[in-house]
């Protein structure tokens, strides 16, 4: 390749330093929604231009990124901006998150705990929780300001009203460090407890909406909920079918087309450590993981 | 419950005044407010009755004047002193607002306990149980149907939107409540129903009110004074009765002959 025609990580200098103060601000507020001149990135919204912008930031020379999607390394869009990243920087990849230096990730936090060494860059399609409740965003900038934030619970109570429990499964509304109402991306509420005293630093970019909030190391957070519905993580009553983990998020795997499914990690970097260790199916033909998907998928009694 | 103090007045304005620009809203206006007393302004469109209603709620800043307002605690506070997350407190608990279309004081997408409850989880309650009984509660108060907790106000009718916007308004027990037009857009048996509704609770709960109407007939069935507006001046004050039976102004004489005879 010849010569590239832009700069280290795509952005100019300028931008990365507009960007990287809108990210110190976040850091100093935390859980604060930061407005910063998003730009036209080489790909459409909602693919990431907000953490990728976060990423391209923060990126050195000597880091090893990690991106995942879904807590997948190899769908299309963690494929993609691992490629973007090795053209304009020139940066390590991995898929190993113990061995990154960033992730940039969307809808999942890894399995693996992270350290102080990493930070955690989220894509974040919309970052104000309480939108679909109040739609003037002057009046949510109030609110939040004002720390009003009776209305996030009347969200919560409409689901008990509705189905009994509290049925929001992803983007479930935390309070960071006891002040700011923040919407955690659309990570499953499994995640959520990931998030509290959570030793890496953890950045949130959203560019279509220009948005850019934080979570600092070992911040406390809680997930919002009533004194007689607490909160709950949610998992399938399941464990791993290929590598037997009981305490990973899974993924439901629809194998056919007679409803034959399976349970999988969502997090395929931690399935691949778990089987290299020699980890398997429960119950399942032995040395042959991967065919074992398919005979074995007499599937997990759903609860 | 506070034992109710009928000395002190519950709410003092002070020559209010109000200019859009060069053209005046509202002028002078000065009145005092007890507990439990109901205060209707009647004037016609334009006359400045619904800035003045604004104005006493802190939903327009006054061009000068002042209004004071006998907190809980028997301080008196200058509403326009007090900061604004305060006065957002104040207006969510202590007072109510109770919007001529529901639409405007209503979620019309959240169900009508979580309409109810909103109040009370604003205010710090967090236990499901409780906050949905106070709602079930509270919409026995208003005759609306315990089943129909769970729909929301879209599937009501117009009259039952308005009686869920004041259980909403009530549930945190206010002391003084505003109310636009309550009745307006009801059509007459509706409207009967409502005005009986309000007249027991407001009663019951010896709620204070100012009621902004333009209809002489609900002036006369809530309230006990009464201000007659006009061009954005007070033009006649005094007990409802007194008023309407007696009127002393030749535009108050004139609104009193208006009344089609029933």
């Amino acid at each position: 390749m010849t010569a590239p025609a832009y700069n280290f990580a795509y952005l100019d200098e300028q931008t990365k330093r507009m960007i990287r103060r809108a990210i110190l601000k976040a850091i100093a507020i935390p859980g604060y929604q930061v407005p910063f001149a998003s730009r036209e990135m080489p790909m459409p919204y909602g693919w990431g231009t907000g953490g990728v912008q976060v990423t391209a930031s923060i990126l050195g020379p000597d880091d090893t990124l990690k991106v995942i999607d879904q807590g997948s390394d190899d769908t299309t869009n963690a494929v993609s901006i691992r490629k973007f990243f090795t053209k304009t920087a020139n940066v390590r990849t991995t898929t190993a998150t113990i061995e990154a230096t960033v992730i940039q990730t969307r809808h999942r936090v890894p399995e693996t705990p992270l350290s102080e060494e990493q930070v955690l860059v989220y894509q974040v399609p919309i970052p104000e929780p309480l939108r679909f409740l109040e739609p003037r965003e002057t009046e949510t900038r109030r609110m939040h300001a004002l720390s009003e934030y009776g209305l996030m619970h009347v969200k919560l109570y409409e689901d008990i009203a509705r189905h009994g429990h509290i049925a929001t499964a992803y983007a479930y509304p935390v309070q960071v460090d006891d002040r700011y109402v923040m919407d955690p991306s659309p990570i499953p509420k499994f995640d959520n407890p990931k998030l509290d005293d959570c030793p890496a630093l953890q950045l949130f970019g959203a560019g279509r909406e220009k948005r850019i909030y934080a979570i600092p190391p070992y911040t406390r957070v809680v997930s919002l909920d009533f004194e007689d519905h607490p909160f709950e993580a949610y998992r399938h009553d399941a464990a791993c079918e290929l590598c037997g983990a009981s305490d990973s998020f899974l993924d439901e795997v629809i194998t056919d087309d007679d409803g034959n499914r399976m349970f999988v990690c969502s997090d395929t970097d931690y399935c691949e450590q778990r089987r290299a260790l020699g980890h398997g199916p429960y119950n399942a033909a032995p040395a042959d993981p991967q065919g074992s998907s398919h005979t074995g998928a007499s599937p997990t009694e759903p609860a | 419950m506070t034992t109710p103090d009928t000395d002190t007045p519950l709410l003092i304005a002070k020559g209010l005044t109000k200019y859009y620009g060069r053209q005046l809203g509202c002028r002078d206006a000065s009145f005092e407010l007890y507990e439990g007393e109901v205060m209707a302004v009647v004037g016609e469109s334009g006359s400045g009755k619904s800035t003045l209603l604004q104005l006493l709620s802190t939903q327009i800043e006054p061009s000068s004047g002042s209004v004071t307002y006998r907190m809980r605690d028997g301080s008196l506070a200058d509403l326009w002193r007090m900061s604004e997350p305060a006065r957002r407190f104040l207006l969510r608990t202590d007072w109510g607002y109770v919007h001529q279309d529901p639409q405007l004081g209503l979620r019309m997408g959240v169900s009508a306990g979580g309409n109810v409850g909103e109040r009370l989880m604003a205010v710090g309650a967090r236990n499901y149980q409780d906050i949905r009984a106070t709602a079930t509660d509270w919409l026995g108060r208003v005759e609306i149907p315990h089943d129909r907790i769970d729909d929301t106000p879209r599937s009501y009718s117009g009259g039952m939107r308005q009686r869920l916007q004041i259980a909403r308004n009530l549930v945190t027990a206010p002391r003084l409540i505003f109310m636009d037009e309550p009745t307006g857009g009801l059509d007459v048996s509706v409207q009967a129903r409502l005005l009986d509704l309000l007249r027991r609770i407001v009663a019951e709960m010896r709620i204070a009110a100012i009621v902004v109407t333009h209809d002489l007939a609900v002036a006369r069935l809530l309230s006990n004074r009464i201000m007659v507006m006009k061009g954005g001046e007070v033009i006649e004050a005094g007990l409802t009765d007194q008023v309407l039976d007696d009127p002393h102004q030749p535009y108050t004489q004139l609104l009193v002959s208006s009344i089609l005879p029933a």
